[in-house]
């Protein structure tokens, strides 16, 4: 049995994990990261849309400017990790396409687009002719569209790899090993222990497990993050070469009320997505789900007939309760939550990785990270409306 | 009227609004809706939830005291619907179903021949079964013939928000059926709800309505608000129309002749 020591402990090497530790590596830190399988989970399956516009709900406002934030982040973030390791962080400025298919979706698009508008976001609403110039093999059917200019994608797969290059020349020393519990000495995580018995002692833990924050052991019960895994499937197809590009622009489509994303990748790779259910830690690509995603993909863009299909997977997203992340102190001195970023990962990557090394560098959160601490969980919920 | 109590498959409620989960942007808007709503029912997809998972849907309906209502969305045939229902009985240790047994996932309409031949194999089977029906009066009665503990037909297609289509179906439903009559897809907003109970039904189901709307939570509270008023206005006895003359409700005599 070894026992490491290291400023920092990583626990989770998804994209959170890995741009946290290049961050705290990068600023002098001495981090040990510890994952079993090191960028094969959510943070491969993920389609790697940066969305903060097309994506925003009604009353999210504080995870909009976080979302805001880090896209705004991204440029300068794909920038630094190409220099730093010469491979491409895989950021694909294209803007994004929102099309509607019947009367009804192009309804529900507009409702979107009007409330877009009232929060000040930079969108432009097209006829289903407009919208087929953007992107001409779209389906005839097509009845309008919403042009965001500022939502973009990334090639998560390209970012996972050249995050693991940047952690591994920056220093930090990678572990493949799950992390069996977190060590603590009374109300402080010390430190934790591996699989293989190991253990890495560390003045700060950070948890970046993704969809299994909530199954770390060695935190109290009370303390642990309410994240629970919510499946996604996607598809990988490959468009032949007399087709490309199929499509320029990321295109989001709501088709006969359901809704599909498409996301084109410069080497010629589509990816769709993606499915929702909530059937635990279950990662079994089940047909109903590619028939709804290659169904409501080919209503909108006739093409896809004559794509490739040539992966199907799932994966599970890190949800909480109000779909915004978990940022920060975690009530357990020591142990710092990067987690339950959802449906935002890719997207909340490099704002995620500063707001955590700001945080363990300070010891304070900065403004932007407030809104996004644990301890909102657990208040009691206020009654709306009730009779007086 | 604190005795209005309304009893489905032996089961008391004093709110007469059941709700459904669907389309909630998130469980925190979800959780904050059902509170609002005031239910003491709510109905779950089984299909699309595992109920072991922690800090699901159901756990929310735990921590509030909500009684779970699983039903069959997505199934398209009986043999599937049966299939489910037992599933879900196993799972969740109840004998309450809501039925649901579509055609095509385009319309969501029922399919009345799987509907019927799901709902009599499920009643012989033991379980209280709440079918989710079309607004057709025969059907309705069929149904209600086959041992269901409830019928629910639809105001219209499942989240199309059109409202009540043929409210003299739904009276028509009302007036024939000795179970509990819930109306059950199709609301839209609260008047929708409040025209319901005028009908005579016993209850309204809904989830779009609320989850979809720009504040579900007072969404949730004017539906709680618009059941009550309607239930109210039901038992109140309404006046009749007349379409042909004013009737006056300020005597006219002894006014000033001006």
């Amino acid at each position: 049995m070894t026992e490491l020591t290291s400023d920092v402990v990583v626990i989770g090497a998804g994209l959170i994990g890995l741009a946290t530790a290049w961050r705290l590596a990068a600023a002098g830190i001495q981090v040990t990261v510890c994952d079993p399988t090191p960028g094969t989970q959510t943070s491969n399956v993920a389609a790697g849309m940066l969305a903060p516009v097309t994506e925003v709900e009604y009353g999210e406002d504080d995870l909009l400017a976080l979302n805001l934030a880090s896209v705004a982040a991204w440029p300068a973030f794909a920038a630094e990790l190409q220099d730093a390791t010469g491979l491409s962080a895989g950021l694909h400025q294209t803007g994004t396409l929102s099309v509607a298919y019947d009367v009804d979706d192009a309804a529900a698009l507009r409702r979107l687009a009007d409330y877009q508008r009232r929060l000040g976001l930079e969108v432009e609403e097209l006829s289903g002719r407009d919208a087929r110039k953007r992107e001409p093999l779209l389906a005839a059917g097509v009845s309008g569209g919403v042009w965001v200019p500022g939502d973009h994608s990334v090639d998560n797969r390209q970012a996972v790899a050249a995050l693991l290059r940047a952690v591994d020349l920056s220093g930090a020393l990678l572990i493949r090993q799950r992390v069996s519990h977190v060590i603590t000495s009374g109300t402080t995580a010390v430190g934790v222990q591996l699989d293989n018995g190991d253990t890495v002692h560390a003045a700060h833990v950070v948890a970046a497990a993704g969809p299994w924050s909530s199954q770390l052991e060695g935190i109290p019960q009370e303390l642990r993050a309410p994240v629970r895994p919510i499946k996604g499937e996607v598809l990988r197809l490959r468009v032949p070469e007399a087709y490309r590009p199929a499509l320029r622009h990321t295109v989001r489509a709501t088709a006969r009320g359901f809704s599909v994303y498409l996301v084109p990748r410069p080497g010629g790779e589509l990816v769709v997505g993606a499915t929702t259910s909530e059937l635990g830690y279950d990662t079994r690509v089940l047909a109903g789900g590619v028939f709804s995603l290659l169904r409501d993909a080919r209503t909108v863009l006739p093409l896809m007939d004559e794509l490739e299909l040539v992966e199907t997977i799932a994966g599970l997203r890190p949800a909480t309760p109000d779909n915004a992340p978990i940022l920060g102190p975690s009530g357990l001195d020591g142990l710092l939550w990067a987690t339950g970023h959802y449906r935002n990962g890719v997207l909340l990557t490099p704002i995620t990785a500063q707001i955590i090394a700001e945080t363990v560098r300070t010891g304070v959160v900065p403004e932007l990270g407030k809104p996004f601490l644990g301890s909102r969980f657990g208040t009691p919920k206020v009654n709306v409306g009730v009779n007086r | 009227m604190s005795d209005d109590t309304l009893v489905i498959a032996g089961r008391e409620l004093t709110s007469r609004l059941v709700m459904g989960t669907g389309g909630a942007p998130s469980l925190d808007v979800l959780e904050e809706a059902l509170i609002a709503s005031g239910t003491q029912l709510t109905t779950v997809a089984l299909r699309r939830l595992n109920p072991n998972q922690q800090g699901s849907v159901l756990d929310v309906l735990r921590k509030h005291g909500i009684a779970v209502l699983p039903n069959t969305a997505g199934c398209f045939t009986a043999g599937e619907a049966v299939l489910t229902a037992r599933l879900a009985r196993e799972a969740l240790q109840t004998d309450l179903i809501k039925l649901e047994v579509v055609a095509d996932d385009h319309t969501l309409l029922p399919d009345p021949v799987e509907l019927l031949d799901a709902a009599e194999r499920l009643v012989a089977d033991g379980f209280q079964v709440l079918a989710y029906t079309n607004d057709d009066p025969i059907l309705a009665r069929r149904l209600a013939q086959a041992g269901c503990a409830a019928v629910m037909p639809l105001g219209s297609p499942i989240g199309s928000g059109l409202g009540i289509r043929n409210p003299h179906n739904i009276s028509m439903i009302v007036e024939e059926l000795d179970v509990p009559v819930v109306l059950d897809a199709g609301i839209g907003t609260a008047s929708d709800a409040a025209l319901a109970m005028e009908l005579g039904c016993d209850a309204v189901l809904l989830a779009t309505a609320v989850t979809r709307a720009e504040h579900p939570a007072l969404m949730a509270a004017a539906m709680r608000d618009a059941v009550v008023a309607g239930r109210n206005a039901r038992l109140a006895g309404r006046i009749p129309k007349r379409y042909h003359a004013a009737n006056p409700s300020s005597p006219l005599e002894g006014r000033a002749a001006l």
